[in-house]
């Protein structure tokens, strides 16, 4: 079943690769997400067995996380099955500064998202260390020539930061994983969790020690922590809509898992006080470097990107706190992911009719695109976590377990970050939903509707974060609090 | 003192003008030419000594005294300096800064009546040479402390006699070459040998030793070329010790192996001077600098 | 053996310097390369004798990788991308020098409250290893052209590797392969990245890129 849910995406990227046919190739593409999908979906229900010597298994975590990654990129099959097929081979106009570009070729765009599919996967399932840094690298080669879809001077830009930013942090991450090898030599510990765990209490302090801090700021780099987060912008930004919901949604969440999987070992060797509080701390930058970046944000995929780093922080904040703070720590991922995917969607639908990211440009989005008007609005309240949304439950988890730690000073920090974060956001999209339009200021959105795969794919994600608020399903409770317990 | 120690100054007072002779005979050989004698410099400082010297009229006792002030240091210098296992005249702890410093006066002997004639090119010169030897003797000094170091004496005899591969521990090697490494790159600059400065430009611009002694003519030049002689043997024989870690009780043979390695010394400066061209003189503290910095990791090697 | 690899370690350091003040890509490519053989045998040299065929088969193909496949296809990414063949600096070659020097200290006494196995001369090539991949990452930091940053992810990897291939030898064939597989396809996605930017750009200066910031 594991094999199966790496191959088929990888496979059928190859295949894309090469299918000159249009329709063809995006029916591939759908149909391989929904595949990928059921496969997921079954394996809530027969837990597969763990294959390659213990290397590849599916624990709580990984399905959990799987699970996100799989459901978004589900969802943003659709969204480039139409995306893709509304975009010619001719050139376009660049929205911002006028000039000419082409896209990248469609076929390489396919196959690279699938591939992007498949390395995630693996990173979910991968109980090796050694093959889960693999895994975290090639989402970042995988994902590269995504972000330089438009071929043009600014995403060439984002695409070389992306690239070598994290390709940087992912080699500290390596030596850190080179670290947590060599202080397990001592007692004869592999790489692979399952030995790291239970010979945790005879790892060499140290060691330990200098590993979790390299994992941490290597794959903190990946998943956008302050103060490692300056490719994150850019390449949001730049990146067509449906990438940088994936990018945003899942992939964040696949560094995030890393970071949770030393974190684990480091819990299990008595030293959750010293990785805990790192997290805590890097997490706490994140949300108030990221609340002030978003302040005076003009260009909402920015403004975006940032509450990504805000929300990136909002996790290692609780998975560092510990106890029911991780617990909503993990919710929050499932979340977040919801909601950033919708947001960035949405953002593209916007960006699609108004030909600018830029916020002042925009007003009465309700009158001029309404569906997209009131997804953009859910998405704010979302975001910032208000009730009856998923994201209030998960933060609300967050500061309860804040406050039954008595750690007031990091929850105050905590309350006052998302405060400035949501007014910032507020300040930002309420007047781009409700303003009045004044035709010389402002873009005169495109004539015609928003086509149904533009608008359905937000839509199902914005009912699903809303679902979670009121109703938790049982099955996903227990794998959240197994998650939350390091299994 | 022994007697050897005696035998290693009388060497070095009638040789030093042979290391030079060898040098330039070296680049004839590899160049093509048939060069000059070997013993040219000993006939050059003859005709030298029986010239009469003349002085501009702006000069001072400083000028008159810079060679000969320099000559002494250099002497001195030469007193505690040890060839390999051979100790030196003089020798007593800390006796390394007393060769820093002697060598230091002599370039202020120098400098100072550069300046004393009141020349632009002699000034420029001047200013040159203090320049790049700001950064020469950190390098050499550091290296020094770092053989310092590695045996655990504090006076050069000491220090290079105790240089043994038997006694030492396995980072010793690495030290060594990048002391030895060092300290060539400082002796070529000190020299004034290529690819620091060109004993052989006729272009005062590009001069850095050779412009500071335009002045001086007769017995006075006679002093400061057969310093300049002095100095090569000088450092030649303390990057001989170094390189040649060999220590025989027997001191005759200690003798030969020094005379060897300054012969060694000497043949590599050649085979530099002919394979290389003068560096810009904006790299020249690059190449300084890179002295500094193996010397430095030569100190860090050996404290850890 | 200890002596050998004293002096092994001490030129690696030294191939640090090298790249520092180097202010031709070539001569960093070559010193890159140089590094890369360096660092195999340094590898051999600390599990002496006891030298697994797993090792031995790492090791080559790294080199092979490193020191032949990558620097032939950096030089043809430097000749196609018709770049200038000197190194712009953003920090100076001098300057570069004694920042080196002070990285290293650091290394040292990083390293030094660490604990490795064997004799002495591993707590060394520990440093050596950090020192190899700061630099790295000073040269990706303060060097201009987008070859120089890809030329640092190298020598960081470099550093890298070196300390696992040295110490990490519960470290399984199979992920050792992945890894190397791994850099080979960055090198490769950024020499077309570098590609996309000479033909953009008509260079490869990394500071001109500069249209997206807050």
């Amino acid at each position: 079943m594991i094999w199966a849910i790496l191959l088929l995406p990888a496979l059928s990227g190859g295949v894309c690769a090469i299918l000159r046919h249009h329709r063809l190739r995006r029916g591939l593409l759908i149909a391989t997400a929904v595949a990928q999908a059921a496969m997921v979906a079954a394996c809530w229900i027969w837990h597969p067995s763990p294959t390659a010597g213990g290397w590849l298994e599916l624990d709580s975590t990984g399905l959990l996380f799987l699970s996100i990654t799989t459901a978004l990129f589900l969802v943003a099959a659709f969204y480039a099955a139409g995306y893709l097929a509304s975009q010619g081979d001719e050139r376009v106009t660049d929205y911002e500064e006028g000039f000419l570009f082409t896209n990248s070729p469609q076929a390489a765009f396919t196959a690279c998202l699938l591939v992007f599919l498949a390395t995630m996967s693996l990173t979910a399932v991968s109980r090796n260390l050694g093959l889960l840094w693999v895994a975290v690298e090639t989402t970042t080669l995988a994902s590269a020539p995504l972000i330089y879809f438009h071929r043009h001077h600014r995403s060439l830009e984002a695409t070389w930061k992306y690239l070598l930013i994290c390709s940087v942090g992912i080699a500290l991450a390596m030596l850190g994983n080179f670290f947590l090898a060599v202080a397990g030599a001592t007692s004869g510990a592999h790489l692979t969790m399952e030995s790291m765990l239970a010979h945790a209490a005879s790892l060499d302090p140290m060691w330990l020690k200098a590993a979790f801090i390299l994992c941490l700021v290597g794959y903190g780099t990946k998943m956008g922590l302050t103060p490692m987060h300056t490719w994150l912008p850019d390449a949001h930004s730049e990146a067509p809509s449906l990438v940088s919901a994936l990018l945003s949604g899942a992939l964040l969440n696949c560094a995030f898992l890393a970071i949770l999987r030393v974190h684990t070992i480091t819990s299990a060797a008595g030293m959750a006080d010293f990785s805990g509080s790192l997290l805590v701390l890097l997490g706490l930058v994140s949300m108030a470097v990221a609340a002030i970046f978003i302040v005076h944000q003009v260009d909402f995929k920015r403004m975006l990107a940032y509450s990504s780093v805000e929300n990136m922080g909002i996790l290692a904040l609780g998975v560092g706190a510990g106890g029911v703070a991780a617990a909503g720590s993990m919710f929050h991922a499932v979340n977040h992911s919801l909601i950033k995917a919708m947001l960035f969607l949405v953002a593209g639908n916007i960006l699609a009719s108004y030909h600018t990211k830029s916020c002042p440009q925009i007003r009465g989005l309700l009158q001029g695109r309404p569906a997209s008007g009131v997804l953009w609005l859910a998405g704010l309240l979302a975001v910032a976590g208000f009730p009856p949304f998923g994201s209030f439950m998960s933060e609300l988890a967050i500061l309860q377990g804040l406050l039954a730690d008595h750690r007031y000073l990091v929850a105050t920090a905590y309350l006052a970050a998302l405060g400035v974060a949501f007014a910032a956001m507020a300040r930002i999209i309420l007047p781009m939903v409700f303003g009045t339009r004044t035709p010389e200021v402002c873009a005169t959105p495109a004539p015609g509707r928003e086509p149904l795969w533009a608008v359905a794919p937000p839509a199902a994600l914005c009912a699903a974060a809303l679902t979670l608020g009121v109703y938790m399903p049982p099955w996903l409770d227990a794998v959240l609090k197994q998650a939350a317990g390091g299994h | 003192m022994t007697l050897y120690s005696l035998i290693h100054l009388a060497l070095a007072l009638a040789g030093a003008p042979l290391l030079l002779g060898i040098v330039n005979r070296i680049k004839a050989k590899i160049g093509g030419r048939t060069g000059q004698p070997l013993l040219q410099l000993y006939y050059d400082l003859a005709k030298l000594l029986r010239k009469g010297a003349v002085y501009s009229e702006t000069t001072t006792w400083v000028f008159r005294a810079g060679p000969l002030v320099g000559l002494a240091a250099v002497v001195v210098a030469l007193l505690v300096v040890p060839l390999g296992g051979v100790p030196a005249v003089a020798s007593f702890t800390g006796d390394l800064v007393l060769l820093a410093y002697m060598l230091g006066l002599m370039r202020l002997a120098t400098v100072l009546a550069a300046l004393d004639t009141g020349s632009a090119f002699e000034g420029m010169g001047a200013s040159r040479e203090v320049q790049f030897a700001a950064l020469a003797e950190p390098a050499m000094l550091l290296g020094l402390a770092s053989m310092a170091v590695l045996t655990g004496k504090l006076s050069l005899s000491a220090m290079l006699a105790a240089l043994s591969p038997a006694a030492l521990p396995p980072l010793a090697a690495a030290a060594l070459l990048l002391v030895g490494a060092a300290v060539f790159i400082v002796l070529l600059a000190e020299n004034s040998r290529i690819p620091f400065d060109d004993p052989n430009t006729h272009l005062e611009l590009t001069m850095i030793h050779e412009v500071m002694v335009l002045d001086h003519t007769g017995p006075d030049f006679a002093a400061i070329q057969y310093g300049a002689a002095l100095k090569l043997w000088t450092y030649a024989a303390v990057l001989s010790g170094i390189i040649l870690p060999i220590r025989t009780n027997c001191p005759w043979c200690d003798l030969l192996v020094g005379a060897g390695g300054v012969a060694v010394v000497v043949v590599a400066v050649g085979l530099v001077e002919s394979g290389m061209a003068r560096l810009r003189m904006l790299r020249v503290p690059q190449l300084l600098l890179a002295a500094v910095v193996l010397s430095l990791l030569a100190l860090v090697l050996v404290l850890r | 053996m200890p002596a050998t690899l004293y002096i092994l370690i001490v030129v690696l350091m030294l191939l640090n310097f090298r790249l520092l003040a180097s202010s031709r890509i070539a001569a960093c490519i070559q010193t890159v390369a140089a590094q890369a053989v360096l660092f195999g045998a340094t590898a051999v040299a600390v599990n002496w004798p006891h030298v697994q065929w797993q090792m031995g088969l790492i090791v080559i193909l790294s080199v092979l990788i490193k020191a032949v496949l990558l620097p032939w296809l950096l030089r043809r990414a430097v000749r196609e991308a018709a770049a200038s063949r000197e190194i712009e600096p953003l920090v100076g070659f001098n300057l570069s020098l004694l920042l080196g020097v002070i990285l290293l200290g650091l290394c040292l006494l990083v390293t030094s409250s660490l604990q490795v196995k064997g004799d002495q001369s591993n707590g060394l090539l520990l440093a050596a290893a950090l020192f190899t991949a700061v630099t790295g990452l000073f040269l990706i930091i303060c060097r201009k052209k987008a070859i120089t940053q890809v030329l640092g992810y190298l020598t960081m990897e470099n550093g890298i590797n070196a300390f696992g291939m040295a110490f990490a030898v519960n470290e399984t064939l199979l992920v050792a392969m992945a890894v190397l597989l791994d850099v080979l396809v960055a090198v490769l996605v950024m020499g077309i990245a570098i590609y996309h930017i000479s033909r953009e750009f008509d260079h490869i200066d990394t500071d001109k890129l500069s249209a997206l910031k807050e």
